[in-house]
């Protein structure tokens, strides 16, 4: 099954581009105040301490901060490391130095699904929001449509640098830093390499300030290299716990647990418990053809999320075998001895000889149901039933 | 006449060597699907069950008529694969192949699109079937009887849900097509709705799609101005959470654009009915077949 995108911390992504000589600040990682400290020595006073998360805003977060002297980095190393930005937790600085900044730019490549081609993206509107620059001031962003097969060429970087308006003289090195770019996110397979803000420095220097680059897990493959450049540190527990089985997890905030096969079917099962007045605790997408082993690992998954008052097995098989589901189930019984209710919707492939072995089975709190609207009502009266027994 | 796939197609599997390739290609063969043909790199000569094997397609074009080629190869050769039948002059190339890197869909699709005669879907996808004449892919056909309803889905296991749902109202598909779930597909919604509009065994067209993208936004465009058909609609994940990705590489809400109620809005708005359950999509369209 498809796998999302792969995006990297500040520091690694630059780490991709300096391969690339794309101009940087010198900067290094830090994962305490002390290393900090060194890290500063090392770069040279004053410095920038960036908070290093997979997630927008950290600026106006305050997880952006300039020290001048050894005692303002610790105060500011201090208070950025461990702060909470918008769920991201910051376990790591990048210690760089400051920057002298003339103007901001915006630059860009990007997988535009939509056109199914990657667009290049520069403006002279940079280091704010690009979506606001664009729905505001659309032409101010100038966009261009690779064709993969050609590739960028000298007079795409041309286009862009003198159709976002940039200065005659940095025309050439803006336009050769696209070209880079574009070559990053051609050979390193990426599916995004952002600059927001590519910086003019005063003396006329175009460097990339910041960095946002996400690569595509389904080639890592061919890149071991960046395989080990993935930070896991933010992921949910019971999310990399899914990804270690192999399994499609997404934990939601409700309270019941579904398992189902096919991403749209699991989708679509969501929206149902959610018609019927309940609240999903998590997408779980076994995929196609899943083994009794892989339905017991998705029961311990979804019952490692505390907030679960109860399951909805939704399944409509295909390649996936109604029986080996049940097996599954019933296996997983054994082996966790699950405390809340169970609803089960077992359809599609060997769903008679699924259901016989569930019978048979006679698992305490396991409830069958033959459709999917119904066993979705029925999952969400389980969850009301037990909220008022609690509270009775 | 079904669309893509039918009595006539006769099918070359890249990857029947394999154990899911040959699984799967002979369960097709079992249905009615002429399958005339492997082709796998230095088994040329062997067969499987009698199916004779090629070391290339241009081979097993010359030596069986191939028209349609299933791509079962692993990831990292599929883009190859997908490339190679068409360079052979295959028309109708199905990939089931789940994982292809991305920046490989996309040089397939800008080689593809050069060539008007050639139509890739997929990948990650389930095939296509036409029921009562071939089957191509990993589709159960046993939940699907021949009739009027076309069929068009991102999701595999969706459409057997909404299809079991019409086979028990007593409603069988001219065909049914997955288009998958992957960031470039080879087919759109567009394209498929474009082929069951032309296609006379089809009276009505049930298109079942999911939050993520525009494709069922660029589908009420292209509904509104050349389709005649009455077409029911399906959005999978309106209560999918913004900035989750859930599964397919569409499956993502990101901003303004990919939401679930915006495509609704969108289909409803050019007159699609859209369901609000895979069993109200079934009622809905018996409802409009039985007038």
């Amino acid at each position: 099954m498809w796998r999302p995108p792969v995006d990297l911390l500040e520091y690694k992504g630059k780490q991709v581009l300096a391969r690339y000589d794309v101009p940087l600040h010198r900067g290094r990682e830090a994962a305490t105040v002390e290393q900090a400290v060194a890290a500063a020595e090392a770069v040279g006073y004053p410095v920038a301490v960036k908070a290093q998360v997979k997630i927008g805003g950290r600026g106006k977060a305050g997880g952006i901060k300039i020290a001048a002297s050894p005692d303002e980095l610790r105060e500011h190393a201090a208070s950025i490391l461990g702060m909470d930005i918008r769920g991201h937790t910051v376990h790591e600085l990048w210690i760089q130095e400051a920057a002298e900044i003339a103007s901001e730019y915006y630059a860009a490549v990007v997988f535009d699904r939509a056109a199914k081609a990657p667009l290049a993206m520069l403006s002279t509107q940079g280091g704010i929001d690009i979506e606001q620059v664009a729905a505001e001031h659309p032409e101010a962003l100038a966009t261009i449509h690779i064709d993969p097969l050609v590739g960028f060429r000298a007079f795409h970087g041309r286009r862009l640098a003198y159709e976002a308006g940039v200065e005659t003289d940095i025309v050439r090195p803006v336009a050769e830093l696209l070209a880079t770019l574009y070559e990053v996110f051609a050979r390193e397979e990426a599916t995004l390499v952002e600059i927001n803000p590519l910086i003019l420095t005063p003396d006329r220097r175009v460097v990339a300030l910041d960095a946002k680059v996400a690569l595509d897990d389904s080639a890592l493959f061919r890149h071991p290299d960046n395989a080990a450049l993935e930070d896991t540190s933010n992921a949910d527990p019971q999310e990399l716990m899914a990804s270690e089985r192999g399994l499609t997890y997404v934990k939601l905030d409700g309270d019941i647990g579904i398992f189902g096969n096919g991403a749209g079917l699991v989708m679509s099962t969501l929206d149902v418990v959610a018609q019927a007045g309940g609240a999903p605790a998590n997408f779980l997408d076994a995929g196609g053809g899943a083994k009794a082993e892989a339905i017991v690992a998705s029961v311990e998954v979804i019952l490692s999320n505390p907030s679960v008052k109860a399951v909805l097995f939704n399944v409509f098989g295909g390649i996936t075998r109604c029986d080996e589901v049940a097996r599954g189930l019933i296996e997983a019984y054994e082996i966790l001895q699950p405390s809340v209710p169970f609803v089960v919707r077992l359809d599609g492939t060997n769903d008679v000889e699924a259901r016989k072995l569930l019978a048979d089975a006679d698992l305490p709190n396991v409830f069958p149901e033959a459709t999917m609207d119904g066993a979705a009502a029925r999952v969400v009266e389980l969850v009301r039933a037990a909220e008022m027994e609690r509270s009775a | 006449m079904s669309i893509l796939v039918g009595h006539d197609t006769r099918l070359a599997v890249a990857g029947l060597t394999g154990r899911e390739g040959r699984y799967h290609a002979l369960n097709n063969r079992r249905y009615g699907t002429q399958v005339v043909a492997g082709v796998t790199p230095g088994k040329g000569g062997q067969d499987v069950d009698g199916v004779p094997v090629f070391d290339t397609f241009r081979a097993a074009v010359a030596a069986t008529g191939a028209n349609t080629a299933m791509i079962f190869v692993p990831p990292p050769s599929a883009a190859d694969s997908i490339l190679e039948a068409e360079d052979a002059g295959i028309g109708t190339i199905v990939a089931i192949t789940e994982g292809i890197p991305a920046h490989d869909e996309l040089m397939v699709y800008a080689v593809l699109k050069r060539n008007p005669a050639v139509r890739l879907v997929g990948p990650n996808c389930p095939g296509v079937l036409s029921p009562g004449k071939a089957n191509v892919g990993i589709i159960p056909a046993s939940f699907f009887k021949p009739g009027n309803v076309g069929v068009v889905s991102r999701s595999g296991t969706l459409t057997y849900q909404i299809g079991n749902e019409l086979a028990q109202s007593g409603f069988g598909n001219s065909t049914i097509v997955g288009i998958g779930g992957d960031p470039v597909p080879g087919s759109s919604f567009v394209d498929i709705i474009d082929l069951f509009e032309a296609d006379p065994e089809t009276d009505l067209i049930v298109m079942s799609g999911e939050i993520g993208g525009s494709a069922e936004e660029e589908a009420a465009g292209y509904i509104a101005a050349h389709v005649t058909k009455p077409v029911v609609g399906y959005v999978a994940g309106l209560t999918a959470p913004p900035g989750k990705t859930m599964g397919h590489a569409g499956a993502i809400v990101s901003g303004s654009t990919g939401g679930g109620q915006a495509k609704v809005d969108a289909l409803e708005a050019v007159g699609v009915r859209v369901g609000r359950t895979p069993t109200q999509v079934a009622e809905i369209a018996v409802e409009i077949l039985d007038r």
